[in-house]
């Protein structure tokens, strides 16, 4: 399947996007995050971000489907 | 009648606008906590934030958040502003203004609504100084 996936601040600039389009082959959110590090190896080295999905919070065992917005959060830090 | 009022804008930020919406007559008191740019973090100095934001996200966690407040304290109305983009020195990222009949509520509303604003809500300031910049809180 096919997945929107967009970037924010530290992430964006390590892979150097702001929005990628992914293809899935796997069904869950922790599956997304090891794909994701397969197609980034800059990612290896940092699990800091946790994962939203069609903008509210996932968690690892949510079920991804074709065409969901998958937003890679990074820590934090307005205000 | 309207309890909340959300707003994420790369315009300049209104303490008057908050003020005036949660303005009410049976109110006995208002708590506004402003955010402002300081001039240094870690004994290095600032030259200027950058915030980006997941803007309908960030809208919607704010939203919860308004909410949540209205449900847990005894408070009347709510406005939570933040700013995106550049900001300088002395500049204003975030406003929280609640009213309430009594003002412990009030203080305790906006303290939990800062409080969540920083754990929740997807926005991120870019701190720029004069030999670089970095991404606050990245690296926890």
């Amino acid at each position: 399947m096919q997945l929107q996936v967009l970037l924010f601040g530290i992430v964006s600039d390590l892979i150097g996007e702001n929005e990628v389009s992914f293809i899935f082959s796997g069904t869950t959110v922790a599956d997304f995050k090891k794909e994701l590090n397969t197609s980034y190896p800059q990612l290896q080295n940092y699990n800091a971000y946790v994962i939203a999905v069609n903008e509210s919070y996932a968690n690892d065992d949510q079920v991804l489907l074709n065409a969901d917005v998958v937003a890679i959060i990074p820590p934090v830090s307005g205000g | 009648m309207n309890s909340i009022s959300i707003k994420l804008t790369s315009e300049k930020l209104s303490l008057q606008e908050c003020y005036d919406f949660v303005d009410d007559p049976t109110c006995g008191g208002i708590d506004v906590f402003v955010g402002t740019v300081r001039n240094q973090t870690q004994e290095k100095s600032v030259k200027l934030l950058d915030f980006s934001a997941y803007g309908p996200m960030a809208v919607k966690e704010m939203n919860s958040i308004a909410e949540r407040a209205l449900d847990k304290f005894e408070v009347h109305k709510i406005a939570i502003h933040h700013a995106e983009g550049v900001l300088q020195i002395g500049d204003i990222p975030v406003i929280i203004a609640v009213s309430a009949a009594h003002r412990a509520a009030a203080f305790e509303a906006c303290q939990f609504a800062i409080d969540s604003l920083k754990e929740t809500v997807p926005i991120w300031k870019k701190e720029h100084f004069e030999d670089g910049e970095v991404w606050v809180n990245a690296h926890p």
